[in-house]
This record gives C-alpha cells, sequence and structure tokens, in this order.
C-alpha cells in the first residue's frame, strides 16, 4: 500500500520541465515535495499566483500570500499575481498542463464527483467544476475506498458530479489507474497488494493491463 | 465632487436592507472588514451576498451571518463556515453555489458591459440545469458550454492595498482575487484601502482598478487580516 506521500511522489512522475500544474488541497498538495531536482515546474494558484513557492519560516507569514486552501505561502522568483477570472482564463484556455486533485468518487468513464453530499455535507465547488472542465490532464489521488469502507471508484457516481468524462488517471493507496473505453485499468499495483484486494475494493468495470508492473518509487 | 469619504459607516449609509452586495476577498484574504464591521453596526437585513466564499464564524461574512443579515449567498466555497452550513440545512438561508471561475468572469462581464458569456465550467452537472447549452467548435472540436450571466450589483465593496482620491486602487499580492473584478461591476463601488495617498503619488502604470469605476473611497481602520491557516515551513 502506498502513503499519502508515496501517492503524491507516483503523480510526481508526471512531471515535466516548463510545466504548469495546478494542484488542488489535501495529497494533490504534497506533489509539490517531490517536483524532481532540476526541473521547473510553476505551480498555479488559482486565487491568483503562479510562481508559487513553500511554507513561508516562522515569523513571515503574510496574510496577503495564500494558496487557494487558504495556506501561508511564499513565492518564488519570477512568480506574478493576479485576479481571479484571468486566472480561470489561463485554466480555461488550457494553459495549465496539469491538474491533480481529490475526489469523494470517480466513475468508469472519467466522471467526478467531489464538491456535494445532499443534505450533510455542502462545500462548494470551487475552482474545481472549471478545472475539470478545462484542464489538459487531469489526475486524482483519492483513498480507494471511503471511510464505510465503501469503492470511490464507482460504475457511476452517486454524488452529484463536478464535471464529466473528465478524468484521465487516478491513483490510490492500491496502485495507478488510467480511465479507457473499457473503465479503469489497473497499470501498476502498490507493493504488499494483490490484484484481489484491487478487484475487491472496485466497483467499476475494471481490468488489468497485461504489462502491469509493481510501482517502483 | 469628492469620492472620499470619513469611514466606512458614512461611505455605506445608503445601502438598504434587501440590496445586492459584493463582497471581495479569497478566504479571509482580502476582504472589506471596515465594510462588513460597518453593515454589522447598521443591521441590515435580506441582503443578497455576492462573494466566493462566505468568511469563517466569527470574522468576515460569517458576522453578518451570525446576525441573520443575509438571506441569499452566491459563492463558489462555503466550507469553513459551520454557522453557514447550519442555517443552509436548516433553510434559513438560500444559497447558489457556483464554480470559482464562472463567479470571477460574471463579475468582470458586469464591468465589461457583455450580458452574457459562454464556459465549459458545470456543463453536464446541476449546475447546468435551466442554462441555455450550447456547442462550440475550439482547436477543432465541438464541446458544450453553458450561458452564464453578468452579475448586477446594488453595491460593489472591495479592499484594496493603496488608492487615491480619483479612486485608482493597488492590490497586494493574492488579496487581488475578486476585488478588481467586483470593482468594475458595482451599480456603487466602494473601496477600502489600508493607505489614502494623494492624487498623483500612484504610478499610473501600476494602478489596477481605475479610478472610473470607483464611487467611493475611505481609509480602512484597525485592519485585523486574519490568516486562516497558518502553515510554516520547519526551520
Amino acid at each position: 500500500m502506498l502513503s499519502k506521500d508515496q501517492m503524491a511522489q507516483t503523480i510526481a512522475r508526471e512531471l515535466r520541465d516548463g510545466m504548469y500544474v495546478n494542484l488542488g488541497i489535501g495529497i494533490p498538495t504534497l506533489v509539490a515535495n517531490y517536483i524532481p531536482g532540476g526541473m521547473q515546474v510553476v505551480l498555479q494558484s488559482e486565487n491568483g499566483l503562479l510562481g508559487m513557492g513553500p511554507f513561508p519560516q516562522p515569523g513571515h507569514e503574510d496574510a496577503d500570500l495564500i494558496n487557494a486552501g487558504k495556506q501561508t505561502i511564499t513565492t518564488v522568483a519570477g512568480s506574478s499575481f493576479f485576479d481571479s477570472a484571468t486566472s480561470f482564463g489561463m485554466i480555461r484556455s488550457g494553459k495549465v498542463d496539469l491538474t491533480v486533485l481529490g475526489a469523494m468518487e470517480v466513475a468508469d468513464n472519467g466522471d467526478i464527483a467531489n464538491w456535494k453530499i445532499p443534505g450533510k455535507m455542502v462545500k462548494g465547488m470551487g475552482g474545481a467544476m472549471d478545472l475539470v472542465a478545462s484542464a489538459k490532464n487531469i489526475i486524482v489521488v483519492m483513498q480507494h475506498v471511503n471511510k464505510a469502507g465503501q469503492s470511490k471508484l464507482l460504475p457511476a457516481c452517486t454524488l452529484p458530479i463536478t464535471g464529466k468524462a473528465c478524468v484521465k488517471k487516478v491513483v490510490t493507496e492500491f496502485g495507478v489507474f488510467s480511465i479507457t473505453a473499457q473503465g479503469f485499468l489497473l497499470e501498476e499495483i502498490a507493493p504488499g497488494v494483490s490484484v484481489e484486494t484491487v478487484q475487491n475494493a472496485t466497483l467499476g468495470r475494471l481490468s488489468i493491463s497485461p504489462t502491469l508492473s509493481q510501482l517502483h518509487l | 465632487m469628492s469620492k472620499v469619504y470619513a469611514s466606512a459607516a458614512t461611505a455605506l449609509t445608503d445601502v438598504p436592507n434587501g440590496a445586492t452586495l459584493m463582497l471581495g476577498g479569497f478566504g479571509l484574504c482580502g476582504i472589506p472588514e471596515n465594510c462588513i464591521a460597518a453593515l454589522v453596526q447598521m443591521g441590515v437585513s435580506g441582503l443578497t451576498c455576492i462573494s466566493n466564499n462566505a468568511g469563517v464564524d466569527d470574522f468576515g461574512i460569517g458576522l453578518l451571518l451570525r446576525q441573520r443579515q443575509v438571506k441569499k449567498m452566491i459563492s463558489s466555497y462555503v466550507g469553513e463556515n459551520a454557522e453557514f452550513e447550519r442555517q443552509l440545512l436548516s433553510g434559513e438561508l438560500d444559497v447558489e453555489l457556483i464554480p470559482q471561475g464562472t463567479l470571477a468572469t460574471r463579475c468582470m462581464m458586469a464591468g465589461y458591459g457583455i450580458p452574457a458569456f459562454f464556459t465549459p465550467a458545470g456543463v453536464g452537472t446541476e449546475v447546468a440545469e435551466g442554462k441555455e447549452t450550447r456547442n462550440f467548435v475550439s482547436n477543432g472540436v465541438s464541446k458544450a458550454y453553458l450561458m452564464e450571466l453578468a452579475f448586477e450589483a446594488d453595491f460593489a465593496l472591495v479592499k484594496a492595498w493603496k488608492g487615491d482620491a480619483a479612486g485608482n486602487l493597488v492590490y497586494r499580492a493574492t488579496a487581488r482575487n475578486f476585488n478588481p473584478l467586483m470593482a468594475m461591476a458595482g451599480k456603487i463601488t466602494i473601496a477600502e484601502v489600508e493607505e489614502l495617498v494623494p492624487v498623483g503619488a500612484l504610478d499610473a502604470n501600476e494602478i489596477h482598478t481605475p479610478g472610473i469605476y470607483v464611487h467611493r473611497i475611505f481609509e480602512g481602520k484597525a485592519y485585523e487580516k486574519r490568516i486562516e491557516q497558518r502553515t510554516t515551513s520547519k526551520v
């Protein structure tokens, strides 16, 4: 099984030099810790920043400088600030190369749900609907099952969806799944996890890649 | 006619019950603290508030919610406010949740004089219900888009770093967020600034909001600038 950090590390392998990347709240944020040395990756924060840096040193927090998770951050050299319309302009027009976000449910056709549990939890979609409607490459990172032990990889989302047929890849503690016309395709499996475990925890259509490999980090 | 007001209380004096307000800020960053305090003091009610977030229980728009001054919120994310969630689930508060980019653009379009636009955000979701969907070809691919309308707001309440008596505004860091968009969009735009400087003191090259959009301006007092998530690196 992968730890949260290993899940983030797995996604970091998708990064390429020169990419503009938007990382969602939670595990996606950890991806920033695994940008390979020497590679230039610009992190976008949808409240209005390109070139997000690490958290500030204690005592250097700036209330005017936060990320989309409302956390105090810093900027890197070459960063820029802009208004929120410009921010989503660069998202909608396809300038952002990779979006990594969490989800409550993903369907085997790439639908994603992550903004609302009717009658129970209302948080809102924030920028997620804009991101999933426009990003070129969308990777979801999440736990494979919810707290009740139910699969989050489903034949169809049961919750109100955030976007249709938009997710390209899912990374869970069990491994890496591509979304194909045949549903979830298990391509890499985490150490210590059996194919049977994955099958039992997946309600959506699942196939196993003929070139299935064990995940090496 | 001077745009400069002495305080939030004097600048907001004609905000009536039932008004539609835009409030700038993202989370608690760049919110019009002095304007919100004045609204609480005035006790105006039945407000419709357009703002990306709803503050926290004891700060920002949360202060208006606590006094039951808000009839309806139009926001993209409201996850940090327990009182908000309680009022919403109990039906006391009307809420319209819309995608963040759509919210930003609906403000901007009001300031651009464009009544409607098409966006892909929300296609096929609850957000699309009752809205016109149209296909457009982009990069050779036909894709569905939703028609969204520019907002109309009686007052836009924004916060800037510096401003001058002509209404020109400069924002700081990510406290810019929705503020310049809403500043363009209010029938009456009221700007509170940390520092009110003489006309001519701001470099025209660096002004974010041209003064034509700003009807009233005042220097705010006693900014708390509360940090919602204080995160630091290990030393």
